[in-house]
Order: C-alpha cells, then structure tokens, then sequence
C-alpha cells in the first residue's frame, strides 16, 4: 500500500517538473526542474528494486550531467522574453513533431507482441540471491559484451570529437612545466655576488633581463594580424 | 515493546530514533570541530587560539552559533530569494543524509543497503549544488566565480574518486559498506592501495573544497566565493555543511582505508575497545589531518589544481586499478562476492 502511495506520489511529481521544465520562464529553473525529474525517476527506480540503476542515475546526470547544464545555462545571458517570442511561431512545428512521435510510439508498442512465457520472467526476473548490480554485471559483460563496448567507443569518439573542435594552441599563455621547475639547482639559478657600494647591477655585469622567446618574438600582436585570436578574445 | 517497534508506527519513531541518534553526535562534534579547528591552527602557529568563552575556550562553538542566530539574514537586492534560501538548506541536509549509510560498528547503520558506497558516491557528488546554486542566486560576480570554480573542481575530482572506489571494490566484491570494512579484517586497505589511499585522501579535500584547494572561497582573489553574499543562519548552515562534509570524507576514507570499525590488530589488548570508539577515533584522526593540512600548505593556482586533477590523478588512479586487477586475476585473490 505505501509503496503504491509512493509510486503516484514520485510519478506525479516526476510529470510535473518535467512539465516546468519546458514551461518555466527561467533556464536555470528549468535545469533544476530537470534535476528534480531525475531524482524522481531515481525513485521510481528504487521502488522497482533496480536500486544500482537508481544510484547510477543520480550520480551519472545528476551529479555531473546536469551539473555541466546548469554551468553552461548559468554562463549563457540569456534574454527571457526573447526567448518566449518565438512561442506563437513555433508551437504549430512542436506540435506537429510531437503528434508524429506519439502516433509512432502508439504504432510501436499497439504492434508489441510478447512472447508466451515472458510474463513469468517478468515476475522473477532474477535468483534471488545474486543482488541486481551483480545481475547487470553479469549480463553486460557476458552476453552483451560487444554492444557495451561499442557504446564505450561512441562516447570515445564523442569525447575526442569535443576535444578536437574546442582544443586550440594559445601561444600567448604562459605555460608551467613542473619537470622544468623541479630540474633547476642553485647552481644555475642563484649567485652570491659582493656588492660595492654605490655600484649599480648593469655596471657589475649581473643585469639580467628576462629575454623573450624567440617564438614569442616572431608572433604578431594579439588581434593585429591574426584573426583567429581576435575571434577567440571576442568570445 | 519489540513488537511496538514492528508497527508501522513503532517503525517511524525507530527510524526517528536512529537518525537522532547518529545525527545528534555529529552535530556536536562538527560544533567542536569548528573550535579544535581554530585550536588546531592557533598552536601550529604558536598562537593560543580561542580561549575565553569558558575553560580553555569550550563553549566558543555554543558563542558562536548563539551570535549567529541572533544576526540578521540579509538576502541582497536582485538575488533569487527563493534559490538564495534553498542554496545552504542543500548544502546542509546533504551533508547530513549520506550518514544514514556509514556503519560506525558491525552493522550498525540505519540503512545498511547492498549499493552503500554508490550511495555515498551519489551524495557527495551532489554536494555541487548548493555551492553552485548559492553562486548564481547571490547575483553577485564574486559568488558566481566561487560557483563556476567549485563546479568545474568537484566534477574533476570526482572522476578520480570513482576510480579509487572501484579498485577498492575490486578488492572487496561487494558495493556494501559493511562488508567493505570486514574485508579488511586481515589487512586495511590503506597498505596494498597505498597509493589510491593518497590519492583518495588528497581528492577528499578538493571535494570538500579545504585548503590547499579552497578556490571556490578564494579570499584573496574573489572575497569569500560562493559565499560572499550570506549572513547569520545561512552563513551558519554552509560553515555547518562544510564541516559535516569533512567529516563524511573522513568517515568515507576511514571505511575504505583505515578498517572501519576494526581495531590495528585483533588480538586482546586492542579488541577490548569497542569498534565505535576505533571508527570515532580513526575519524577524528582524519580531521586532524585536515586541519594539519591547512595550517601548512599554501593554495593551488586553479591551473595547478585541474593539472593535478585531470593530469596526474586521473591516469594514476586508472594505472592503479587496472594493476588491481591484474593482480587480483592472476594471483587467484579475486573476490567472489555474491552482493
């Protein structure tokens, strides 16, 4: 009985922040609207004894996906209202994506013919005593080893691909190289000089300026002559 | 009155009890954390620390938390009230809720669940939040520095701790805190994972943004960081939950490295002491560690910080658990845990 009340209590909830987070005004509320859907479908995953999936998805887009969101949400300057404009516009297209979408779900599960024996699994899906993490453990790295795999490699690819696009060489920044800064002695950075008085370092020969680079020499100004760093100072 | 206690209402004023009972010590002992903190620093730099609310300075913590409900709660101009309110609510109740999994002896947890340490993974990862949240809804540019640094730095570190867990869990074969701490029976983890025990403890203070990694604070750079903005209670409730996330990290570093409950060795001497004063005790230790870090270190550059994150912890702790394994295979030593 309580678990029934549980379950309507988190699915109600559930609908109705995902319902504030397309309808709220403010992005930032809409990413935290989203977070609390998470947490509800956390739940609801609890109530279904998957509590591994329940932990996995509240670490995995609560705690670092939706995290990045509201990072990103928060760093945009967004104008609200401009971003209402457009609703009277646009809601026909939504609309009319979402009715295919729906008509398409209707169509797939309408047609979902299950076999004979399935409903007796459904009950018991597991022996009872290996716990659920260990159950996906097992199926994941036995049978469905290769499509885990190729999952791990697309986010591979995803990952190399954001690395790519946003990586760039920044001559300007001055880069420390610890391995550089732990090889120097005393030997070669300090030295005892007696100093007579009323002499100044330029005459005694121990002046010695901090001599750019070469590389930093040839460069042009930031922003004269390479377009490429004003862009980015733009930014 | 066993029986009480299996009626649905017995079982909700037990649950009530427990939580009490767990919560009530930690409470008092963030309060003096906060004192043997300043204690702490004061005698490692030949100070003496707070010592004139009663003797020896005892009753500061009590001073303190009666000077702060008594202040005024300033929420500033243009901040979001509402987020600006709920920001140290969060950061507070997190702080508390992840204790409901630590077992300070054999079994004694309120909630001993089978995915215990996933748990605590998922509860401190959410510890951003209420940083973040405080950030933005402060509308104020030092606040949302303070934020966007403790966002990007504790989703950096998070990424090593998974791996530290899950070597330790290779080692283990169970995701249960309980049987984390009786594999350790023989030996504490802290000796074959020497280095996931560092790496850990160093990633337990950038997620708990101490010093040396206390960017999000930067009161140098960006006045009080996430912070700048509170006052009275909800200042109070940060102070609190930062407090109490240390203390987590020192109870999670205790379960996963130092045995638990377990006393050194089990032979008379040593288990004639009951197992929680070993945890209190091994928790404690880690605190002093802490605050020993912070009267000594000075604070990372943010560069430095993410270059350690991302460039030295990452790849050692994803070494050290592919050598885990290896080892763990080829030696036979694999666990073979049901949970």
């Amino acid at each position: 009985m309580i678990a029934t009340i549980a379950f309507y209590v988190f699915a109600a909830v559930m609908l109705a922040s995902a319902a504030a987070v397309v309808s709220s005004r403010n992005p930032v509320h809409s990413v935290l609207f989203l977070i609390l859907a998470f947490f509800n479908a956390a739940a609801l995953f609890l109530l279904a004894g998957a509590e591994f999936l329940a932990m996995i998805l509240v670490i995995v887009y609560v705690g670092a996906v939706a995290v990045l969101f509201l990072f990103v949400v928060m760093m945009l300057d967004v104008n609200f209202d401009q971003l209402r404009g457009g609703l009277q516009r646009y809601a026909p297209v939504g609309a009319a994506v979402g009715a295919v979408l729906l008509a398409e779900l209707v169509l797939v599960i309408g047609g979902w013919r299950f076999a004979p024996d399935v409903a007796a699994l459904r009950l018991a899906p597991r022996p009872e005593q290996i716990s659920n993490t260990a159950a996906i453990g097992d199926l994941l790295y036995t049978r469905y080893i290769f499509l885990f795999q190729i999952a791990g490699l697309v986010l591979l690819v995803a990952m190399i691909g954001a690395i790519v696009l946003t990586h760039r060489e920044r001559h300007e920044a001055r880069r420390q190289d610890i391995r550089i800064q732990n090889a120097r002695t005393p030997a070669e950075t300090l030295a005892l000089v007696r100093v007579p008085l009323g002499a100044g370092i330029s005459t005694l020969g121990i002046y010695h300026p901090v001599v750019a680079e070469p590389e930093d020499t040839e460069l042009a100004p930031p922003g004269f002559d390479n377009p490429d760093l004003h862009t980015h100072e733009a930014h | 009155m066993a029986g009480f206690f299996r009626t649905p209402f017995g079982m909700l004023i037990l649950m009530v009890l427990e939580a009490l009972a767990i919560l009530v010590p930690l409470l008092l002992l963030v309060a003096y954390a906060t004192v043997a903190e300043r204690k702490v620093l004061a005698a490692m730099q030949l100070r003496k620390g707070p010592n004139v609310v009663g003797p020896w300075g005892l009753l500061q913590a009590f001073a303190d938390a009666g000077k702060m409900l008594m202040k005024e709660t300033i929420i500033p101009t243009g901040a979001n009230r509402l987020l600006f309110l709920f920001a140290p609510m969060v950061t507070f109740t997190l702080a508390m809720i992840a204790w409901a999994v630590i077992p300070v002896d054999n079994g004694w947890a309120v909630a001993d669940v089978n995915v215990g340490i996933l748990y605590l993974f998922a509860i401190s990862s959410l510890g951003v939040y209420g940083i973040i949240i405080a950030g933005w809804a402060s509308n104020s540019k030092y606040a949302f520095l303070g934020g966007l640094r403790s966002a990007a730095q504790m989703v950096s570190y998070e990424v090593s701790i998974g791996f530290v867990m899950v070597s330790v869990l290779l080692c283990v074969g169970s995701l249960n805190l309980n049987d984390i701490v009786l594999a350790q029976r023989h030996v504490w983890f802290c000796i074959p994972l020497f280095p996931m025990f560092i790496v850990f403890f160093i990633s337990a203070l950038a997620e708990t943004n101490r010093s040396p990694f206390d960017l999000p604070e930067g009161e140098s750079e960006i006045v009080a960081g996430f912070f700048v903005e509170y006052s009275a209670m909800t200042f109070a409730l940060f102070f609190l939950g930062e407090y109490a996330n240390m203390f987590l990290m020192s109870a999670s570093t205790t379960i996963l490295f130092l045995g638990g409950w377990l006393p050194p060795v089990g032979l008379p001497p040593f288990t004639w002491i009951p197992g929680v004063f070993w945890f209190v005790g091994k928790v404690l230790a880690c605190m002093f560690v802490f605050m020993w870090v912070r009267a000594t270190f000075p604070r990372f550059r943010y560069d430095q910080l993410m270059r350690l994150g991302w460039k030295v912890f990452l790849p050692l702790s994803l070494l050290w658990l592919v050598v885990t394994a290896v080892v763990l295979v080829l030696t036979g030593w694999v666990p073979q845990g049901t949970a």
